[in-house]
């Protein structure tokens, strides 16, 4: 019974070498609190948001987008062969959502200020609706979480209320994230004639949530496979097959909607006039949209272990280089000087990516995450020999 | 009641009176000036410089022409870093300036997102990015000396009056009249209408687009409604999203939950096995 036993934490040198990155990274960051942000980041007056907004911000919601949609997978519609799958998208949501939070932190500059949007309402500004949900969902996936954890740490009169009040905080933390998914896009719609037309768009809320939910079960496929690499298990293949179907539709909607929208607003052929930007646009939507798109709809490829994961990891970077297409590319014509991350950035998004690694092997070393296995290392011999996390 | 200036593009030296005496007035750090091809020295405005001048030489035609813009925050009538702001550290005036609280009031809410700096379309806000407690500094419109009567510094210092400081709608008619006078003039003032209109408004003989004002994005003509209205277009949706989205995934969630097995979940997952 793993009740009983002891928090664990197995040191390997890959560990330690996250380890070591963690540690710069927080050295970095009592550096940057001390002599302020222009100390350590190339930002500047024409690129006040980077590497810290575009990517850990932005990719670390959005790849945190498997917690919602795997929640209402599993617990709303009850598909229940989706299951074994639940519990670690949670935590990576959640890890994910952490992570968020931490850069926002390290990003603002009056850091000291971050409670004031709880009382000085600007509800006009869409960065309110992020704030409040980020803040409010992050601690429904904690309450959430909180099942979970009493299962090793018993107070049986806690978990109780808990599970009482669970449909709740299920159906809050699929809206929640529902609202500030679309809302990160939304913070953009400011950037009128500033944005290039091909990313600006009234409906860019509607693309970020959209393509928020289809990355998760890609998401969900990834750290699968990951966690089974790495702990010596069998990967759930036919899970990961039949949640292709989910992405496959979304990205074929995403796919009309957005050719709709720019041919609507009259800027399609934008994409094709050769300049860096339409080049970008193209890679996104080709490599990164389409590509996928015949990945799972072709059988011979989506029922195999490599054929998925490729899809899918093509599916999240391809989220992930939308993301910073908003952010970056779309942003470069508007303005006179450019950006490009100092290594300080770097080390400190690195820092916290290692950070997230090793806090959810610690975790599922130590709680219920993963499903118990019922030939436990039979089976993923196969995929388990050598890596270990 | 609401106030603006009116900035007379050919009546402009290029002194950089205004410069020193905002610099002056507001108290700022001066900084190094740095030699530049194209004379503007600094180029742009930033936390320690509220104001700026560009130079810019203009052909048309067999005519050249050297014009010089002094450039600060537009005052717009719905402004963008307003709306953007979440802890609502910007506020339009009555009198028309758009001060920033924390170091107009006292009131220090600001967290240092930079919202507003991604919001303004006119690229304004600044940021003091060498500080450990840094504020976004810009153009207050001398809101100290407006609410005593008294003309902002740059427009009491400029020496050809260039700058005109009075009732909005006044200026606005009074350009319209010096536009029609003089048929040199480009019929245009621009922040009439450029994103809700602005309280400091130009006017010049050099078509704008030359002298480094955005009259275009991306081949189009730049917005004419404020940016506030295009994000509570989608803001507005929120609370129905909220509650309509809810109400469809609960009433989903007791549908589906009739079919569904019963699991007990504490047996179904373990801690991994190194
Ligand atoms: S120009 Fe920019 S900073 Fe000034 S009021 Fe308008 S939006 Fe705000
Ligand atoms: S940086 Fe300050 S003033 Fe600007 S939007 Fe953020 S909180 Fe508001
Ligand atoms: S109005 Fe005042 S703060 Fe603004 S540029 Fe003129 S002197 Fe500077």
């Amino acid at each position: 019974m793993y009740r009983e036993r002891k928090w664990k934490f197995k040191i390997t040198p890959f560990r330690l070498l996250l380890f070591a990155f963690v540690a710069i990274a927080a050295a970095a960051s009592i550096y940057r609190f001390v002599y302020g942000l222009g100390s350590v980041t190339n930002l500047n007056d024409d690129w006040p948001w980077g590497l810290w907004i575009g990517f850990d911000l932005l990719c670390g919601i959005a790849l945190a987008g498997g917690g919602f949609s795997t929640a209402l997978i599993v617990h709303v519609l009850h598909k229940d062969k989706y299951l074994p799958i639940a519990r670690a998208a949670l935590l990576t949501s959640l890890i994910g959502y952490i992570i968020a939070m931490v850069s926002l932190f390290l990003d603002i500059g009056r850091w000291f200020n971050f409670w004031r949007p709880f009382f000085y309402w600007g509800y006009h500004s869409v960065l309110f609706e992020v704030f409040w949900c980020i803040s409010l969902y992050t601690t429904v996936q904690v309450l959430e979480f909180g099942e979970i954890f009493f299962e090793k740490v018993h107070c049986p009169p806690l978990k109780k209320i808990l599970h009482a009040t669970m449909p709740f905080w299920l159906i809050i933390g699929i809206v929640l994230p529902t609202l500030h998914q679309s809302s990160l896009g939304s913070l953009f719609i400011v950037a009128v004639d500033r944005l290039n037309p091909l990313w600006w768009s009234m409906l860019i809320p509607f693309f970020f949530v959209w393509s928020a939910f289809f990355l998760g079960p890609a998401m969900v496929t990834i750290e699968g496979t990951l966690a089974a690499r790495a702990y010596g298990r069998s990967p759930e293949l036919p899970v990961f097959e039949s949640l292709t179907k989910v992405t496959l539709w979304m990205m074929i909607i995403y796919f009309i909607v957005k050719v709709g929208d720019l041919a609507y607003r009259g800027v399609l052929s934008m994409a094709f006039n050769g300049s860096f930007e339409s080049n970008m646009f193209l890679i996104e939507m080709i490599v990164f949209v389409l590509l996928p798109i015949i990945m799972y709809a072709v059988p011979s490829i989506r029922t195999k272990l490599w054929g998925v994961v490729t899809a899918s990891v093509l599916v999240v970077a391809g989220v992930i280089f939308n993301r910073m297409n908003v952010v970056f590319t779309g942003y470069a014509n508007s303005v006179s000087s450019s950006y490009f991350p100092s290594i300080w950035e770097w080390l400190i998004t690195i820092g916290m990516w290692s950070a997230l690694v090793l806090i959810y092997c610690f975790v599922v070393e130590n709680f219920p995450i993963l499903p118990k296995e019922e030939h436990a290392h039979g089976a993923g011999a196969s995929y388990g020999s050598g890596f270990h996390a | 009641m609401s106030k603006g200036v009116l900035v007379d593009i050919p009546r402009c030296i290029g002194c950089r009176s205004c410069v020193v005496s905002c610099k002056t007035w507001n108290d700022l750090p001066s900084q190094p000036s740095t030699f530049s091809n194209n004379w503007d020295s600094p180029g742009r405005t930033n936390a320690d410089t509220w104001t700026a001048v560009t130079y810019h030489i203009v052909e048309q035609g067999d005519q050249i022409k050297w014009r010089f813009v002094k450039r600060q925050c537009m005052h717009c009538n719905e402004p963008a870093c307003e709306s953007a702001c979440f802890t609502h550290s910007f506020v339009k005036t009555k009198e028309g300036a758009v001060i920033y609280k924390p170091t107009e009031v006292k009131q220090d809410y600001c967290v240092g997102c930079r919202y507003c700096m991604i919001a303004c379309p006119f690229g304004v806000p600044s940021f003091q990015w060498d500080k450990a407690f840094p504020f976004v500094q810009k153009c207050r419109f001398c809101y100290d000396r407006m609410k005593d009567d008294l003309e902002p510094a740059c427009v009491t210092s400029c020496p050809t009056g260039a700058l005109k400081f009075g009732d909005k709608q006044e200026l606005l008619a009074e350009a319209w009249s010096r536009i029609n006078k003089n048929p040199g003039y480009v019929k245009q003032v621009y922040g009439e209408k450029e994103y809700g209109g602005t309280s400091w408004m130009y006017i010049s003989d050099v078509p704008f687009n030359l002298l480094g004002f955005r009259t275009e994005a991306f081949g189009k003509p730049v917005s004419q409604k404020s940016i506030p209205s295009y994000t509570w277009d989608v803001l507005k949706w929120t609370p129905y999203i909220f509650f309509g989205w809810g109400a469809i995934l609960t009433a989903m969630r007791l549908y589906t939950k009739r079919r569904a097995e019963v699991h007990d979940e504490a047996e179904m997952y373990a801690p991994v096995e190194e």
